[in-house]
């Protein structure tokens, strides 16, 4: 009887030590909060499948920013992409990983998902506050057929920085002269109307609750609080509706050789089909890992993210790097991450 | 939670408690043989007492001590932390309106005015209710009832503050938004000062809905603790009042309150403490707007709802900082809540001496 006890607290006490010992060989990064749910399904099939587990904290893209460039983590991540003279200043390299759609979702009775459309020069006019009911002319022009009411429009945007607010305010600085000098691009911005609400959740449920309201949600609340998202003009003047092919467009036509350490924001990008508000977000990694071994592990986990993850990002509405930019990733870790001796880690 | 008084019960009880030690510890030294109880045996033992006294004094002057630290360590972090800030916009910064991170200019009035205002609302809904609540328990609730009401209101101090966030977004928000906040509007339209404190669209969330989420959530506080107190006052005073002919109201007003007055205001400082704080409900809420508006329907923010808005998500030092002073600001007026209610209570306890 005795001996049985000793013999099983003795299997827990390995299983403990090995579980403590894999624990310690998980790769570590810290980052963006937009990407979280997808890098954790990753990893968790990741380590069904090799056993070598990833510990990823989603933390904010300023806060994966601090800890990378104090290389306290393996990898950081951050939705907003460094400028290549600061990836040149901290020895960094920067890659996108995964991209999804940002949609403007409105409220209004009587109007269906795809039913109106709009372009970037009227949306970034509703939210500087200088359009401000719905049957404005600039509205009408875009949408001659729609009924359109007289009542005023509630502007919701995020309450919270995010790498969400980050894309949406650059493509309204890209598209509008006004917003750049007025308001510009950030995580966070000084809003000229409405009222902030905590995340994508939280604007999804202003929106449904407010009649007459206009937000702005990544694609995945969009379609799982079943919002009415509107139809938007693109860089080519072609009128798309947010999906999958339009996002992938977009990226598939940036051009990303031209842009040294990946920074492309994937906003305005041409293309007749591509859609307007894409984002992607982005992984840095120092060109000389202190932990050659451990960047190794990262490095194998995000070229099986590439190889295998396209169908769970798409379970979880995000959309995956199309081929040819994947290939220019791969050429980029070949040429730019070494170890201490000069050999490429891949 | 425990927000419970002392009650003169439980002292008596602590007594019995004590003798029953003594007597004990009397009759253990009898069964001892006298004469084996030399003196220098007395003397060590004693020695052994104090040693062991003074091991207890410093363990507890050392965790007194750790209090200090921690506060100055807080202060100094705080000051540390929102240096740049003040180097940037020294005491600009307590008047500007502005809060925009593309250029790296900020102000805090917006979250200093935001705060005030929802934690003053807040008390003016919160304090006549929450008595209220504790005189009906103490005085005119039949005693079957007492206990679940007493109950219920200690339950209501236990829920974490992100549910009141939820609930106030779900439910409250819309709630106010259809059917309270246009009665508002249209009631108050004609009427000059307050039609402009209630103008504007009904979003139904704002600084309106954020005081009467934190007036839900600091009522407990309030009611518990005057209920307490109510129930200190000696019978005999009550009685006497009732006996030369008082109404209820009457002993409420001039016997029951002016005794248990310190109490009282306690209780009310606790519950603002609470509310000027008061995070997660609250950002939720409020409308996270860093605006000053004349109306109460229209969005605001408060100094803690901007921090956990924004810190995560915040790039540069400036703008860090920006965030490290604004809880520095939240620091300095809840002392200055503090230092006015001791100095409230020290006046009201003189008077009450004096009289």
């Amino acid at each position: 009887m005795n001996k049985t006890i000793l013999r099983a607290a003795l299997v827990v006490a390995a299983a403990a030590s090995a579980s403590v010992a894999v624990r310690a060989a998980d790769t570590s990064g810290a980052g963006a909060t937009f990407p979280y749910p997808i890098y954790a399904k990753w990893a968790d099939a990741y380590k069904k499948e090799t056993g070598n587990g990833l510990n990823y904290q989603s933390i904010g893209s300023g806060g994966g920013i601090k800890q990378i460039k104090a290389r306290t983590v393996v990898f950081g991540a951050t939705d907003a992409p460094l400028k290549p003279e600061e990836l040149q200043k901290d020895e960094l390299v920067q890659w996108p990983m995964v991209m999804g759609g940002i949609v403007p979702v409105i409220n209004l009775d009587g109007v269906s998902p795809g039913d109106l459309a709009l372009d970037g020069a009227t949306l970034a006019k509703i939210f500087m506050g200088t359009v401000k009911t719905w049957d404005d002319a600039a509205i009408k022009a875009l949408n001659p057929n729609a009924k359109l009411p007289s009542s005023a429009i509630a502007v919701v945007h995020r309450s919270d920085g995010s790498g969400t607010t980050f894309n949406f305010t650059n493509y309204l600085a890209k598209v509008s002269p006004d917003w750049k000098s007025n308001v510009g691009e950030n995580t966070a911005v000084e809003w000229p109307v409405g009222i902030g609400a905590k995340g994508n959740e939280g604007v999804a449920n202003n929106v449904a609750n407010t009649k007459g309201s206009i937000g702005y949600v990544e694609y995945a609340y969009a379609k799982q609080n079943k919002l009415t998202y509107t139809k938007m003009k693109n860089h080519d003047g072609k009128v798309v509706s947010p999906t999958s092919p339009a996002f992938q467009a977009a990226a598939a036509n940036a051009d990303w050789t031209n842009a040294p350490g990946f920074y492309q924001i994937l906003t305005d990008q041409p293309g007749a089909e591509s859609w307007p508000i894409t984002a992607a977000t982005f992984i840095l990694m120092p060109k000389q890992p202190k932990d050659p071994a451990a960047a190794k592990e990262a490095l194998k986990f995000f070229d099986w993210a590439f190889t295998k993850g396209g169908k769970m990002a798409e379970e979880l509405d995000y959309i995956s790097m199309p081929e040819n930019v994947v290939s220019l990733i791969k050429k980029e870790w070949a040429d730019d991450i070494h170890d201490a001796t000069g050999k490429p880690l891949m | 939670m425990s927000i419970r008084v002392q009650m003169p019960a439980d002292s008596s009880e602590a007594t019995r408690a004590d003798g029953d030690a003594v007597v004990m510890k009397a009759v253990s030294m009898a069964s001892m043989p006298r004469t084996r109880l030399a003196a220098r045996d007395r003397r060590q033992v004693l020695r052994r007492l104090q040693l062991s006294d003074r091991g207890f004094h410093v363990i507890t002057q050392l965790a007194a001590a750790a209090v200090l630290v921690i506060l100055g360590g807080v202060i100094l972090s705080l000051v540390l932390g929102s240096l740049p800030a003040i180097r940037e916009f020294g005491f600009s910064f307590l008047t500007s309106q502005s809060w925009n991170p593309v250029t790296d200019k900020f102000g805090a009035l917006p979250a200093i005015y935001g705060t005030v205002i929802t934690s003053v609302l807040a008390m003016i809904i919160a304090i006549p209710v929450g008595i209220g609540i504790a005189i009906f328990l103490t005085e005119l609730c039949p005693p079957s009832l007492r206990r679940p009401i007493g109950i219920a209101i200690e339950l209501l101090a236990g829920i974490p503050s992100i549910i009141y966030g939820i609930w106030g977004l779900f439910i409250l928000a819309p709630f106010l938004q259809q059917f309270v906040e246009p009665a508002l509007i249209a009631m108050f339209g004609p009427i000059p000062v307050l039609s402009r404190l209630f103008a504007g669209p009904p979003y139904g969330i704002g600084i309106f809905t954020a005081s009467f989420i934190l007036a839900i959530m600091v009522l407990p506080f309030i009611t518990a603790i005057s209920r307490d107190v109510f129930e200190t006052v000696p019978p005999v005073l009550k009685e006497a009042a009732f006996g030369i002919g008082c109404t209820t109201w009457e002993v409420v007003r001039k016997v029951v309150i002016p005794y248990t007055r310190l109490g009282v205001i306690g209780g009310i400082m606790l519950g603002l403490g609470r509310a000027l704080g008061e995070t997660m409900a609250v950002t939720f809420v409020i409308g996270n707007a860093h605006k000053i508006s004349g109306s109460l329907l229209a969005p605001g923010t408060t100094i803690s709802a901007t921090i956990a808005n924004e810190f995560t998500e915040a790039v540069g030092d400036v703008y860090t900082s920006a965030l490290i002073e604004l809880g520095l600001i939240l620091f300095v007026i809840t002392f200055i809540v503090l230092a006015v209610s001791r100095l409230m209570l020290m006046r009201v306890q003189r008077r009450a001496g004096a009289s």
